[in-house]
């Protein structure tokens, strides 16, 4: 047979591995045809909403009903007293806390869930809301963990023994009544010593502040109990559709099997959708009671007030080095704020997430890390916005203390960097804080990027301009924002990474069709991410058959494998993985029915781009397109008909992205108002699936930085009142906000991955926060500043000016 | 998010707007785009159970400019003021500052009446308004009266128009010299940290006349009359940008929020003020 076109024209037809493929979700999307749960209207659906609590700390002294239930439209009116029967009153958290569903005698945060109503409508629930008459007795209130942890004011009663004591947590001991857990990595002894005998230390106290991922879309869900199949149905933003189901089986009792659990198109998660609320379980129960639908879904100020915050860390750092500037040591101790309930979205055995990669990208010999968890008067959360488990907060921390290390150094901070790095060649390497880093390549990357922003002319116009700013001819600094960022992501490998007990794989299963078309089901749920389109195309490539004939389903738990979902940069990583080997499992049986067709030896034929050909003879092969159909068509001695597979994936290791990144800001002194005059963005995730998904997430990422670095945050007065409930305080750049951003890229692919691949939806973010607060940060550095902490929105950038005494 | 119940009405004309206002007193208000009010009611901070909409009432979308005056009725939205080129020729500092109001979304809903009559301290337009000596039509059961921007505003959401009342129409003499609306703020769509309004006359180098207003840093907009005062006779110089700035910020009486403390706002109008000064001075 002789080919029409050539052998790149084929694998161009594919539309695999490194093609900047167009988005197949994007018809669907811009032309408002997506279907979000909010879109899900079923027959006699009610609709379900909160009395929430005004108050941060009081006693739920009586709820009255009655009036509500007056209300035309209002059906039922459900508080804890109504759901203690069935257990339900307090929930499991993914943190090995519990927390309550609805106010269970107190309440220990703004907006906590004190009461359902359920109505016909919304608007019918918002009236009921209104009329349900709930008597409070405020309590003293918290807001500050130093201060919680000091309070003889006891936040959870429920963890105190009756004879006063403090029994252990889920993470072990606890010092006070009000404390969580201590963890620990690393060696603390040692750490201190070379602190304690180092040629040069810096220290720095820093507070991360809280923020909110802030998803367009906020949480919700559909609950539909069929009572005479026995089957619920829910509808809903989740992040890990499978995980959810197994957690409403366990609390509800019913059967996993008669439990679907979809999500539908997810308006972005970033870390919001991965925990279950009390909406979840009300809705359930709701529906169970009136045997009808049952729709919840928040409105903004819900969302900001009520549903999982992110950071809130408070990291008190000491940083060693010789007078050369070799790092010795680092020594990091976070005083973490998890509000009323401790609901942090981390795999078991880390309390405080992955905050034990804050050695960052530097070859640091000794290293000790320990976290105390603590209850305040402010919502739970704790999940990881945008980032794998707590590593914004740990990259932060490293790339500070880097700057302020620099500053008692009086050293460059560029040139600090690169002689601390990881070097390629002691990859892969054992941190002190012990994980074990799969890969990089960090100098060729760091001298890509400051070459390419021409680092030496930037300071010296920076230089030039403290001058001018000296001499009375300007007002405005300029500041060089440097970040140098290694994630860990695509938890994670069983041995050590279980949320709930369930282990963290992920899950691929291909059918192929008779026609040489394909659909593949993954545990995973896109969010926005383009998974549709990318997994197709690690698909392409793997088994040969074109992208654009293979459908990428996820989400639906009665059809999807077994995942734990979209969430920490692990669907790549895992999910993609999974995919990769569920395609080699396709291939090694194509190979069998090509060698049957072409009437060799299964080793005589080899895989080329779409078809499978003798060894040495090109011309004799058949096509996936044709295998696929001889699948089904043909009886193949030794061969079961059909091609399908399925691949769990448990893998061996994290992956390691990383990343360069530098910053060029103009700040008015008299007004505070920063101006990013350049970004630059240089990513290596390994082997690059689609640049232009790539170029998106980076921009998204990168557009989230800059919110969380200067402005957005979720503030509380001292009465445990949140003053940025709406998003005309809670900052949410649009286009006007955000620069141009230049990416750029370096491939150092996993070497444990099947496909190398690393991950990058969240890299941008983990390193972009960095990298707008180091810009404002160092445009102050000639005048004195060493540290101010975020957000650097205008007042607070002012303040540092202030202080300094550059106004006059 | 979601208003309490309310009575919707929309009248083919004035007089039905001002029956329903009669009859309920208290309980009716206008809306004009519904960008302020709209937003109150479902946070449930406004209770309108009668809510009057003025889109068919007619004969108050005109801008009309003749020899002295212009004349804006008060259903013009922000986003006609931008679109007229005959009014950016007259008036230039409306389109400014129109322009700094939120974002296309908003300004083709909301009108200059609204944003007069609402009296909400972080409105652009009442300050500008008091800057150029606009006046305000309002007519009710006893007829029409017209009162002058610098007497409206009584406190956040307290003006002197009645309850009874509606504004029809902005009448604003035609500003001369130089101008300048500058504002501060933290992104698209905030109300503002500071911003002050400039209209500004120079006859041969020396500032014959200057007119400041100052938008959000008091529970009402505030015309400074001292700060104008002070660059009158004088060519603008730093010594005069020094008084008249002290004399500003002695008018003005801001308040912390998430925007800043006190301080800062003070600082911050400070800056606002000289920048919109000499930025007017230097087009007079
Ligand atoms: C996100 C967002 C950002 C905004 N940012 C800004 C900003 O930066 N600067 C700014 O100035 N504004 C801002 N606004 C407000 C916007 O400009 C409003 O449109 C304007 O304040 C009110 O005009 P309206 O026509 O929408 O009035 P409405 O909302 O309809 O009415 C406002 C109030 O005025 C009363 N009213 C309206 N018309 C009349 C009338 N003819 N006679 C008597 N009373 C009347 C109503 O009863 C009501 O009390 C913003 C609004 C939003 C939603």
């Amino acid at each position: 047979m002789k080919d029409e076109i050539t052998r790149e024209e084929r694998v161009d037809n594919l539309k695999g591995m490194g093609c900047s493929r167009k988005r197949v979700e994007d018809a669907r999307f811009t032309q408002g045809k997506g279907n979000y749960v909010d879109d899900i209207k079923l027959d006699g659906m009610l609709f379900g909403d909160f009395v929430r609590s005004p108050y941060a700390h009081a006693r739920v002294k009586s709820i009255n009903k009655d009036t509500a239930l007056k209300v035309p439209g209002v059906l039922a009116v459900l508080t804890a007293d109504d759901l203690r029967p069935l257990g339900l009153h307090w929930m499991p958290t993914l943190a090995g806390d519990k927390q309550m569903v609805l106010a269970d005698g107190k309440v220990l945060f703004q907006g906590q869930e004190v009461a359902f109503v359920v109505a016909e409508d919304r608007y019918a629930a918002a009236d009921g809301i209104e009329a349900v008459e709930v008597e409070y007795e405020e309590l003293p209130v918290l807001v500050n963990p130093f201060e919680a942890l000091k309070s003889d004011v006891v936040l959870r009663e429920d963890l105190v023994a009756e004879d006063g004591s403090i029994p252990a947590g889920a993470h072990g001991p606890r010092k006070h009544h009000n404390h969580i857990f201590t963890w620990e990595a690393g060696d603390k002894a040692p750490t201190e010593e070379v602190i304690a005998n180092a040629e040069v230390v810096a220290e720095e106290t820093m507070y991360y502040h809280r923020t909110h991922p802030c998803p367009l879309e906020t949480c919700g869900c559909v609950a539909s109990m069929d009572k005479v199949n026995g089957k619920l149905t829910l509808w809903g933003t989740f992040q890990a559709p499978h995980a959810i189901r197994t957690v409403v089986s366990l609390i509800s009792g019913i059967e996993e099997h008669n439990i679907r659990v979809v999500s539908p198109d997810i308006g972005g998660g970033f870390g919001n959708k991965v925990g279950a609320y009390p909406g979840y379980v009300c809705s359930v129960v709701a529906s169970i009671v009136t045997g009808k639908p049952v729709k919840w879904v928040e409105d903004r100020m819900d969302n900001l007030m009520t549903t999982a915050f992110a950071r809130d860390y408070h990291m008190t750092g000491k940083i060693s080095a010789t007078k050369e500037g070799k790092i010795t040591g680092l020594h990091c101790h976070v005083t973490a704020d998890h509000g009323g309930f401790d609901a942090c979205a981390d795999p078991t055995k880390f309390p405080a997430g992955f905050m034990n990669i804050c050695t960052g990208s530097y070859d640091i010999p000794t290293a000790f890390l320990e976290v105390d968890g603590v209850y305040t008067n402010k919502a739970p959360g704790g999940v990881s916005y945008r980032c794998s488990f707590r590593v914004t907060e740990a990259v932060y921390f490293i790339e500070r203390m880097i700057e302020v290390l620099a500053i008692k150094l009086n050293m460059d901070a560029a040139e600090l960097r690169r002689i601390n790095f990881i070097k390629k060649e002691q990859f892969p390497y054992k941190a002190a804080l012990g994980w074990e880093y799969d890969s990089g390549d960090y100098h060729t990357a760091w001298d890509k990027a400051l070459k390419t922003v021409d680092y030496d002319g930037l300071r010296a116009e920076q230089a030039q301009r403290v001058e001018d700013f000296k001499a009375g001819k300007t007002r405005k600094l300029m500041g060089i924002g440097l970040s140098f960022f290694t994630e860990i992501v695509g938890a994670g490998p069983v041995k050590n990474c279980d949320i709930l007990g369930l282990g963290m794989f992920d899950s691929c299963e291909i059918r192929i069709h008779p026609t040489g078309s394909a659909i593949a089901r993954l545990g995973t749920i896109s969010q926005g991410q383009g998974h549709a389109t990318t997994f197709a195309q690690i698909l392409a490539s793997e088994i040969g058959l074109p992208a654009d004939s293979i459908t990428i389903e996820e989400g639906d738990t009665d059809t999807a494998p077994y995942g734990l979902g979209t969430y920490g940069s692990r669907s790549t990583p895992v999910a993609g993985a999974a995919t990769a080997m569920a395609g080699r499992k396709i291939r090694a049986k194509a190979q069998m029915i090509a060698a049957y067709l072409l009437e060799v030896h299964d080793n005589d034929v080899e895989f080329d781009v779409d078809r499978f050909a003798v060894k040495g003879a090109p011309e004799k092969f058949k096509t996936m397109k044709e295998i696929a159909f001889a699948a089904y068509n043909q009886a193949i001695p030794g061969l079961e008909p059909g091609l399908e597979a399925v691949s769990y994936y448990d893998p061996p290791n994290m992956t390691y992205p990383f990343g360069a990144y530098v910053c060029v800001m103009d700040i008015d002194v008299d007004t505070g108002v920063p101006e990013i005059r350049r970004f630059y963005a240089l990513d290596d995730c390994g082997t690059r699936i689609n640049p232009m998904i790539i170029e998106g997430q980076v921009h998204g990422g990168l557009t989230e930085a800059l919110a969380v670095a200067l402005g957005q945050e979720i503030a509380y007065d001292d009465m445990g009142n949140v003053k940025t409930g709406t998003l005309m305080d809670f900052f949410l750049p649009t286009a006007w906000e955000v620069p141009n951003y230049e990416t750029d890229f370096t491939v150092t692919p996993s070497p444990h991955h099947p496909i190398g691949a690393k991950g990058v939806g969240e890299s941008p973010h983990v390193g972009g926060v960095p990298c707008f607060s180091n810009a404002v940060q160092d445009a102050f550095r000639p005048f004195g500043n060493t540290h101010t902490n975020m957000p650097h929105d205008h007042w607070r950038i002012w303040r540092t000016a202030n202080e300094l005494g550059l106004h006059d | 998010m979601i208003p309490a119940a309310f009575e919707y009405y929309r009248p083919k004309d004035m007089a039905g707007v001002l029956s329903i206002l009669e009859e309920h007193g208290d309980d009716a208000r206008v809306m004009a785009g519904g960008h302020s009010l709209i937003p109150m009611m479902k946070l449930r901070m406004a209770d309108v159970p009668h809510l009057i909409d003025l889109q068919d009432v007619g004969g108050m979308s005109e801008i009309e400019i003749d020899a002295d005056a212009i004349k804006i009725g008060a259903l013009v939205t922000q986003s006609d003021i931008i679109d007229n080129a005959a009014l950016a020729d007259v008036a230039p500092i409306l389109r400014e500052a129109a322009l700094q109001i939120s974002d296309p979304q908003v300004r083709y809903m909301g009108t200059l009446g609204g944003n007069v009559a609402n009296g909400d301290p972080g409105n652009d337009m009442p300050g500008l308004m008091q800057c150029l000596d606009a006046s305000f039509t309002v007519v009710g059961q006893d007829g029409e009266r017209v009162i002058p921007a610098r007497d409206f505003y009584e406190a956040a959401y307290v003006t002197a128009r009645e309850d009874g009342e509606v504004l029809t129409a902005v009448t604003i003499p035609r500003p001369k010299g130089g101008h300048a609306y500058e504002k501060q703020k933290r992104k698209i769509g905030d109300y503002a940290t500071a911003a002050a309004s400039v209209q500004i006359v120079n006859d041969g180098g020396k500032c014959v006349s200057a007119a400041i207003a100052m938008t959000n840093l008091s529970d009402t907009p505030v015309f400074s009359k001292t700060a104008g005062d002070a660059l009158v006779g004088t060519s603008v110089d730093d010594a005069a940008l020094k008084i008249a700035v002290a004399a500003m910020l002695g008018d003005i009486d801001p308040t912390e929020d998430n925007r800043g403390p006190v301080a800062f706002k003070n600082h911050v109008a400070g800056v606002i003020l000289r920048r919109a000064i000499a930025r007017a001075w230097s087009r007079a």
